[in-house]
């Protein structure tokens, strides 16, 4: 989940190349070059628009004889239903039967595939950006092979084009004349690329807003035969298992494996650049033999630091003078020393894991003819080419890349380093290319991998004037950056990493004098962007934070926003329907209490109100209600599950999960049972309401995380009057 | 060489006794709808039925299961099994759908046992199966709506 790199762009058809996503683009792609990728097309690195006439049978879609329709995603699915919705599109204006629809991942050339909300000039998945970005590209697809079947069907029958019908897969002319997509698509594919592709009006569309439509990929979810990574086998494949450096930043001295050879199954025990590689005929085989290898490591320069040291020390440097200025209104200083009261508080953020159920994977085949095949979750694929290639000592098109969807991600998929991916490419070159080779992480390996959700303080204060009203707010942010030292690092303007910051610099609330800093630090755990990146920290410290001032103003919570919010009507909305749809301000039962919160991420509003209770010291959520502003809707019923799961997500982070390292720097978590994600007797009922718009459509992917926490710490503070200001809730309740 | 009856199949597989019931059935028999989350009974994604009871294949071993009907997502068939793969497309229940063969199995045997499921009971039967895309909403309402349609 990578940040939304184009700020207060408006994410519309019309989006047009900023500076700041220039920059970002160019940065990555010099990154990309530094390690091997090759310096970006002409066309990515002036950021120029993509391309408005697409020549859809090469790149968006193709039709089979038989008319099965296979959409070619740009973007990547990791159960978000990216793909639901790029098929969306294109049949909407395609006008295919729904069940002759898959939809396969695609990478190549940028002007087809590049993202446009980020400049165009990567392909990636991100931000909660697929349908932004796809939202006129595919649609335009579409409309432009249904232009050229009908215009082949034309042809073939001797009549005009403007006589034909198309519906459910099939083209027919009144004289009786009927043919299927498939009849007509070789043909189609032959004739000239319409430049003028008109598309349906909003009122015509019958898929787009449909929230009857079921996701075309939901059967084979239920059966097991939906392939993920895991089921890859090839001839002759072999696994691998890893054993990884037991601190982050140390490499293998030296290795035995005497033992661990001799037994059966086991075909090679090999060091990487990333660790040793037990390598066996099948997983087993591999897993058994893991821990009859002595590896001894050259922790020279590895993080010896634990959570607790580092957290200690963010703490520390919360009082200290922010490194840099994300925001500056007014004068904060000035206005806080002039408040008539002043309130203060400073919030612990611990690492989190993506903990995605699929643990990682990806598998790597030399091919005779010098090709290199990938099967992974390619979240970043254009850069995990480079990154292959470089490896391998080959060209960046000779890299293979079968885009697999993925049994989770939340962000672990698209890494700059291309951990696993390059990973499986380190193991297939040290056996000698032998035979292809899946390299599995268990789940261990998973845990302890690194690429987290970095730990964060920040300290916050604020002044209130007599009548009430808040007029000081200053705010420092503590922590890692996600994108230093990456190809992502032109993100970093003036010192300020927007993923950092974001919801935090762009608080909604009218505040006349407002400082937003940032300290950024440097650990040698590797950070990771994890769904809904800095949102994650930032909406729950500025929106628990807001509560402990309303109460310290004696106002209510939502009037004291909703005052603040004139010049923001998108969040003034989701934050009176969610209120509205929760009964706030009527009478709970006894022992219930209710919190909100509001937030924008990538450009989609949320707002939570969330009813608990306390039951032995433990927080119960017994419901959740979210209103949603994601501007126009294109699977509603896709909305509400990334809503209702980005809750539950949100949640169980809230709740209970914490990755912490001991203080020698090594995790101390390794599986389920001591990194705890929510599980179903912890889900609450939730409800959510989507708010009716014409907006361009931005994602949901993310945006449902953000709110649910601070909603949850509002209900708990307004029963106890204490605000939680460390997270989890399992080590910062209040007692 | 132990002999698995997977999906009323006997498999003769070349394993030692002690290796995990899930990775004969997925790298020797080659049946990949069982899933790998945890390696230790933590997350359910590797659930499979034993003589219809709900089990974790990856701390079930192969050299115990001698005489034992060994059923997995790609072999449940009955009303029951076809009701809830049903209603999870109606609802749209998986999203990632990694967990969700675990999930089915577990559903599934749920309502074999008791075809009218109380929200305790589902907590009950479906907490040791984790979804970390956290589709538990509609995992409890499929259930409930499951249990309808069996009952009509």
């Amino acid at each position: 989940m990578l940040p939304k790199i184009i700020d207060h762009l408006a994410p519309a058809a019309s989006v047009k190349t900023s500076r700041r996503a220039f920059l970002v683009a160019s940065a990555a792609a010099a990154g990309a070059f530094v390690i091997g990728f090759g310096a970006a097309p002409a066309r990515a690195a002036t950021g120029a628009a993509v391309s408005a006439a697409p020549a859809p049978f090469d790149a968006y879609l193709k039709i089979a004889a038989d008319g099965k329709v296979t959409i070619l995603s740009s973007q990547f699915d990791m159960g978000q239903g990216a793909y639901h919705g790029l098929a969306t599109l294109v049949n909407e204006e395609l006008g295919a039967a729904w069940d002759q629809i898959t939809v396969e991942g695609a990478t190549g050339d940028l002007s087809l595939y590049g993202n446009i909300v980020w400049g165009g000039a990567v392909q990636g998945t991100g931000g909660s950006s697929s349908i932004t970005t796809s939202f006129d590209r595919y649609r335009k697809a579409g409309a432009a092979a249904r232009m050229m079947l009908v215009e082949a069907a034309a042809k073939d029958w001797g009549v005009p084009t403007a006589e034909i019908s198309v519906k459910d897969g099939r083209l027919s002319h009144g004289s009786g004349k009927s043919a299927g997509f498939g009849d007509m698509a070789a043909k189609a594919t032959l004739l000239p690329v319409p430049k003028d592709v008109p598309l349906k009006s909003r009122q015509d569309w019958t898929l787009i807003g449909n929230g009857d439509l079921r996701r075309y990929d939901s059967k084979a979810k239920t059966d097991g035969s939906h392939p993920f990574t895991i089921d890859v086998a090839l001839p002759g494949m072999l696994t691998a298992v890893m054993i990884h450096p037991p601190k982050f930043g140390a490499v293998v001295k030296s290795f035995d494996a005497t033992k661990a050879k001799a037994m059966k199954g086991v075909v090679d025990v090999v060091a990487t650049p990333r660790g040793v590689a037990v390598v066996g005929e099948h997983m087993w085989a591999a897993l058994a033999a893991r821990d009859a290898v002595a590896v001894t490591w050259d922790e020279a320069k590895a993080e010896t630091r634990g959570s607790a040291a580092i957290l200690a020390e963010y703490e520390k440097r919360a009082q200290d003078k922010p490194q840099a200025t994300a925001r500056s209104d007014g004068d904060a200083t000035k206005a806080l020393a002039g408040a008539a009261k002043t309130v203060e508080a400073t919030f612990r953020f611990p690492y989190l894991a993506h903990a995605a159920m699929e643990p990682l994977n990806a598998v790597a085949r030399m091919n005779a003819n010098g090709t290199l095949e990938l099967w992974a979750g390619h979240q970043l694929p254009g850069l995990y080419q480079g990154i292959a290639a470089g490896i391998a000592g080959i060209k960046p098109e000779q890299v293979v890349l079968h885009i697999m969807k993925t049994g989770g991600g939340f962000g672990r998929r698209g890494t700059p380093d291309g951990d696993i991916v390059a990973e499986a490419v380190m193991v297939a070159k040290a056996i000698g290319y032998k035979a292809p080779v899946k390299v599995q992480w268990t789940r261990e390996s998973d845990m302890r991998g690194g690429r987290y959700r970095p730990a964060y303080v920040h300290r916050l204060k604020a002044g209130i004037d007599a009548a009430g009203k808040l007029v000081a707010w200053d705010h420092h942010i503590v922590g890692q950056s996600i994108v230093a030292g990456t190809p992502f690092q032109g993100l970093i303007q003036n010192g300020i990493d927007q993923t950092s910051v974001e919801g935090a610099s762009n608080l909604p609330y009218a505040v006349p004098n407002l400082r937003v800093g940032l300290t950024t630090t440097e650990v040698g755990v590797p950070p990771l962007w994890w769904r809904a990146v800095g949102s994650t920290h930032t909406a729950y410290a500025t929106e628990v934070f807001l509560d402990q001032v309303a109460a310290a103003a004696g106002a209510d919570p939502l009037a004291f926003r909703l005052a603040m919010l004139a010049h923001h009507p998108r969040h003034a909305a989701v934050l009176k329907l969610a209120a509205e749809k929760a009964g706030w301000g009527k009478p709970l039962a006894k022992g219930r209490f209710m919190g909100l919160a509001v937030h924008e991420s990538f450009h989609t509003f949320v707002a939570h109100v969330a009813e608990v209770s306390i039951e032995d010291g433990a927080v119960k959520v017994h419901r959740a209600v979210a209103a949603v502003d994601c501007g126009t809707v294109v699977n509603p019923d896709v909305v509400k599950a990334q809503i209702e799961g980005g809750t539950g997500f949100g949640l169980g982070a809230t709740l209970a999960e914490e990755l912490t390292l001991a203080a020698d720097g090594t995790v101390e978590q390794g599986n389920y049972d001591s990194y705890t994600p929510l599980r179903l007797s912890a889900m609450p009922k939730v409800e959510v309401h989507i708010v009716a718009s014409d907006a361009p459509p931005t994602g949901v992917g993310e945006p449902g995380v953000p709110s649910i926490g601070p909603a949850v710490a509002n209900a708990v503070g307004r029963a106890t009057g204490k605000w939680i200001t460390t997270l989890p809730l399992t080590r910062g309740m209040p007692s | 060489m132990p002999k698995l009856n997977i999906n009323g199949v006997d498999h003769q597989v070349d394993a030692p006794d002690d290796m995990p019931l899930l990775w004969a059935i997925r790298d020797l028999v080659g049946l990949t709808g069982t899933k790998f989350g945890c390696g230790q009974a933590l997350c359910g994604a590797c659930t499979v039925h034993l003589d219809g009871q709900p089990t974790r294949s990856c701390q079930t071993f192969v050299g115990d299961l001698t005489g034992v009907k060994i059923t997995t997502i790609e072999g449940i068939g009955g009303k029951v099994a076809e009701t809830v793969r049903q209603v999870w497309t109606d609802m749209d229940v998986p999203q990632c759908g990694y967990c969700q063969s675990g999930q089915v199995m577990a559903a599934v045997a749920l309502l074999a046992e008791t075809p009218k499921p109380t929200d305790d009971d589902i907590d009950a039967a479906m907490d040791g199966n984790l979804c970390r895309c956290a589709t538990y909403h509609r995992i409890r309402a499929g259930i409930h709506e499951a249990a309808r349609r069996l009952e009509a």
